[in-house]
């Protein structure tokens, strides 16, 4: 059986094929402002990456932001119920799963077979979700990459007290100003998004093995800091980006 | 005790002080009434994260406060007596001999 | 960047007929706050001088600059004040305030002061934070609510969605107003969203004064939104920079079913204003006591 899960995030959407549970392709775009469009666009792609008809499909699952704004999809599922489901196939021995997306962080406590014990949510704050490392990457002026990749290099420790991005924006031009090390600041924004992200997982039973997931999990800085924070070991799947959305695929297949 | 009561209502009648926050999540605030706080610090004693302290007003009275580096995490410092779904047992509202203080959730 | 078009106009002010040299009491109030300062001169009971300006990187340096700004053409020195108080955000760091006293305390006296005993709640729209407080004919507070997590219905927003596009934050009230119907409001709980979403409204063809409709709509309903949690009671004012924007404080009025009291001279002055008074006193207290 063919089935396809569309993640239709706030930043990116992503769509995933599954063929007799095994997944046969992946794509991305950014979201822009006609998802619906975006998401019939990443559909096709995936489509034709598989090798086969739009018509082979037999079910699409969406989820995300934007998960009911989907009119091509046969139903829709909560991102937590979804993630999940993904990292269950991925990764079984995963107890704990953090999710960090563009504009929202999760926390999901979950049993072997995939299943949601309970979860935590830092929504409708773009402070520890993707937003924030954007937001800071352009008062550094540096690429999201370079800014990711001086941090590696922070030797001193740099202040930053905002729980809004907006306001450590302000602050991070200011520490520029008093002349601190660029990578001393990098590090510090990953280390600030890290905490209040470890914050939010606290608040749901955490237990091994912890895993990572979501387009922010492919920030090292980020997941560096979060071991740190949360102090266990943490497992980050190949191409995290895509979990949600093959979880939706995984569903649609049940 | 009852001159200090005299005191405080006729003399210098008290406030309620909201510390925390709203953002798109709810409302998450501490609340301090500090006409039945008198100072004591029990609760300061009694909050496993190190989140009150007692600290003297601008009207001269002994009360207990939130600390100012967590005024903006309220909602995850105190999930330890709070959390998502297991039972709650918020300590500093349990040491408190007159209900001074109280959660918003 | 050329213009910067989250820069609000500087002011300052002298009384034209008070002679300090006769005063029996002169004190200062010094409010830092993160995005403005401001000094307030008080003379006896009147108000000598005041200035409104932006906070620089440091504490001290802002509340001298703004003390100097206060006092330039008085003739006065800051030798001459007998009591400084420091409010605000950096009032720990105010080395020629003899006190420090919250800004809370200060805007509820400050806000007495302007709007007279009959001040039951002021909404304090600052430039990193929203405050909510209630206060007797005196000017005491008896119930506050502070939220300084958020860029969300601050100053610092209102900034974030100026320069955005590129109108200067003098003008911005007014251009929401003129709009043909009330638009819906954009998101209210975060200034980042809120951010996007614009940039989406703008692509579909909204105008300038559309978007700020909307931004000003969310920024009235998130302040109304903080209020109703300790309620509103007449006489309701407002102090701080955004008081200065009639397109929130319009929309803030509908909402509320309220009007709101106006404040002169200035109510960005409130908290330096309160300082002051609180100076007052306890230059008074002190020289009984001695």
């Amino acid at each position: 059986m063919i089935t396809a899960g569309i993640d239709v995030g706030a930043k990116t959407i992503k769509a995933v094929i599954v063929k007799d549970n095994k997944i046969v392709a992946r794509s991305m775009n950014p979201t822009g402002f006609e998802p619906v469009v975006t998401a019939e666009k990443t559909l096709e792609e995936a489509v034709k990456q598989a090798g086969i008809s739009r018509n082979d499909i037999k079910k699409i699952f969406s989820t995300g932001a934007g998960r009911k704004s989907i009119p091509f999809a046969d139903h829709n599922v909560t991102e937590v119920t979804a993630d999940a489901k993904g990292m269950n196939y991925l990764l079984p021995s995963v107890r704990t799963i953090v999710d960090i997306g563009a504009e929202e962080a999760r926390g999901i406590s979950s049993d072997a077979s995939g299943r949601v014990l309970d979860f935590s949510k830092n929504d409708k704050c773009a402070a520890g979700a993707g937003a924030f490392v954007e937001s800071m990457s352009r008062a550094l002026e540096l690429t999201v990459p370079l800014m990711i990749e001086i941090s590696h290099k922070s030797t001193k420790e740099a202040p930053i007290n905002a729980t809004c991005a907006v306001f450590a924006e302000s602050e991070v031009v200011s520490l520029i100003h008093t002349k601190i090390d660029k990578a001393d600041i990098a590090h510090a924004v990953h280390d600030a998004i890290a905490s209040r992200v470890s914050s939010m997982v606290r608040r749901i039973p955490i237990e091994k093995d912890v895993a990572l997931i979501g387009g922010v999990a492919n920030n090292t800085a980020i997941v560096e800091a979060m071991k740190k924070h949360l102090g266990v070991e943490i497992k980050v799947p190949e191409k995290p980006d895509y979990v949600s959305a093959l979880g939706a695929a995984l569903l649609a297949a049940a | 005790m009852f001159c200090w009561l005299l005191r405080k209502l006729v003399v210098m009648p008290g406030y309620i002080a909201n510390y925390g926050y709203t953002d798109g999540s709810g409302d998450w605030y501490i609340v301090v009434d500090s006409d039945k706080c008198d100072g004591c610090g029990k609760c300061v004693e009694a909050c496993p994260q190190n989140v009150l302290e007692i600290i003297v007003d601008d009207y001269d009275d002994k009360v207990v406060a939130i600390r100012k580096e967590h005024h903006k995490n309220i909602k995850y410092v105190c999930a330890q007596c709070k959390p998502v779904s297991s039972p709650r047992d918020v300590r500093c509202q349990k040491a408190c001999p007159s209900g001074a203080i109280s959660h918003s959730w | 960047m050329t213009t910067e078009f989250y820069r609000w106009t500087e002011n300052t002010w002298k009384s034209p007929d008070i002679d300090w040299r006769k005063g029996q009491t002169i004190t200062c109030g010094i409010d830092v706050g993160s995005v403005s300062s401001q000094a307030v001169i008080l003379v006896d009971d009147k108000i000598y001088a005041f200035c409104n300006t932006r906070t620089g990187s440091n504490s001290p340096d802002s509340a001298d600059k703004a003390l100097s700004i206060s006092l330039k053409d008085t003739g006065m020195k800051p030798e001459d004040i007998q009591f400084i108080v420091g409010t605000g955000y950096g009032r720990v760091n105010i080395p020629m305030a003899k006190k420090a006293i919250t800004e809370i305390a200060c805007h509820a006296r400050g806000a007495n002061y302007m709007g007279g005993p009959s001040v039951k709640t002021i909404l304090d729209m600052g430039g990193q934070d929203l405050k909510g407080i209630h206060c007797d004919e005196r000017g005491k507070v008896t119930q506050f609510l502070m939220n300084d997590k958020c860029a969300a219905g601050t100053g610092r927003g209102m900034e974030v969605m100026a320069e955005l596009l590129q109108v200067p934050i003098v003008d911005v009230g007014k251009m929401s107003l003129d709009v043909k119907e009330e638009p819906e409001p954009v998101s209210s709980t975060c200034v980042i969203f809120a951010k996007s979403e614009a940039i989406g409204l703008l692509r579909s063809g909204w105008t300038k004064n559309m978007v700020l409709a909307a931004y000003c709509s969310a920024m009235a309903h998130r302040v109304v939104g903080l209020l109703e949690r300790i309620g509103v009671e007449k006489e309701f004012v407002i102090t701080g920079g955004i008081a200065k924007n009639i397109g929130v404080v319009s929309r803030i009025e509908k909402e509320l079913g309220l009007k709101v009291k106006p404040l002169s001279p200035d109510p960005q002055i409130a908290g330096g204003l309160g300082a002051a008074i609180f100076a007052k006193d306890l230059l008074l207290k002190s020289r009984k006591a001695a």
